[in-house]
């Protein structure tokens, strides 16, 4: 792999073609990008970079945080991620990376992010199993059914879909085409949804299936 | 939620009449017949409007030998040609769907006389 971004969902909206055809895309807030660190298989066993993004108030960072900032000379950022990439030697400490250094147009990504947090959820909601008649007599309306069998096998299978806590776990959406990109205003449209809420991390990578 | 509404500020069309529920319209769509392009017209009553910003679309209804024909348009497409407001209406409602039950000298929308110049 050998591109990668960090970003902020903005929101949704759609876009036209010259055919009139309209396309949902995903606005993403995306870069820049400052390289903290490049990791190489002579210290660290393993080539990676570490990124930065975001910039915030340097009074919000701990000493230990401020002092990588320091060392790569760059402000102090909000998030830090490490991409393990093909080729490292190409970048430089400190090095600023926007989203047109590493996207163009029609480009495959991979999005992923923390989806949104549901909450305590039963089966119907988590796991899409069917239910019950509200009425006509029907007792049973959103339960979880049976868990097993009886005396054989006398145990609950591991693994069976019982209620339990939704969302909030990281999903990646795979091969979303990229729309447009803006390297003026830091904005990267891609096809499709994205998982998250407006506003929350999400992390851009090449498509593995392209 | 600002850079999505300069966003869609780009891709819309600057100078789209300010067209109502009740409006008689004339809208000039693009039409692909192989390789040349012609516009066609398809004239009618407003009878809904939905979506914002440039999702917003207008239903138009006329009546087509005697069957009645709808068609949503995005205003904002790059299909849509032009949109011209032949007569302005005077309804009370925002959504005319009871013009489907008419025909005839029923089925039309009061004029608006203080709006015609």
């Amino acid at each position: 792999m050998q591109k990668c971004m960090l970003g902020k969902k903005i929101g949704m909206t759609q876009i036209f073609t010259e055919e009139g055809k309209q396309i949902p895309v995903t606005v993403i807030a995306a870069g820049p990008i400052s390289v903290l660190q490049i990791k190489n298989e002579e210290v660290d066993g393993y080539k990676a970079i570490k990124f930065g993004f975001e910039d915030i108030k340097e009074k919000r960072v701990n000493k230990p945080m401020k002092g990588q900032f320091e060392k790569a000379g760059v402000s102090a950022k909000r998030y830090i991620k490490e991409f393990r990439l093909d080729k490292v030697d190409t970048f430089e400490i400190g090095q600023e990376i926007k989203v047109g250094d590493m996207f163009k147009e029609g480009d495959k990504v991979d999005v992923s992010g923390a989806s949104k947090g549901k909450g305590y959820q039963g089966t119907v909601k988590r796991f899409g199993t069917s239910r019950g008649r509200e009425s006509h007599g029907s007792k049973y309306h959103r339960g979880v059914g049976a868990l097993a069998g009886a005396s054989i096998p006398s145990r609950v299978f591991k693994g069976r879909k019982l209620p339990g806590h939704m969302g909030a776990e990281n999903v990646t959406v795979q091969n979303l085409s990229v729309v447009r990109v803006d390297d003026g205003r830091n904005l990267l449209l891609v096809k499709g949804a994205v998982p998250g809420p407006k506003g929350g991390l999400v992390v851009i990578k090449e498509s593995v299936k392209a | 939620m600002d850079i999505i509404r300069t966003l869609e500020k780009e891709n819309m069309k600057e100078n789209v009449p300010d067209l109502k529920v009740g409006d008689f319209v004339r809208v000039a769509v693009k039409v692909r017949e192989g390789s040349r392009e012609r516009l066609q017209i398809f004239e009618g009553y407003i009878i809904g409007m939905h979506g914002r910003g440039i999702r917003r679309a207008i239903v138009v209804r006329r009546l087509s030998f005697g069957i009645g024909v709808e068609r949503v348009f995005p205003i904002h497409s790059p299909l849509v040609d032009n949109i011209e407001i032949v007569r302005r209406g005077k309804v009370r409602r925002a959504k005319l769907y009871y013009l489907r039950d008419r025909v005839g000298k029923a089925a039309r929308v009061k004029e608006d006389i203080k709006a015609r110049r």
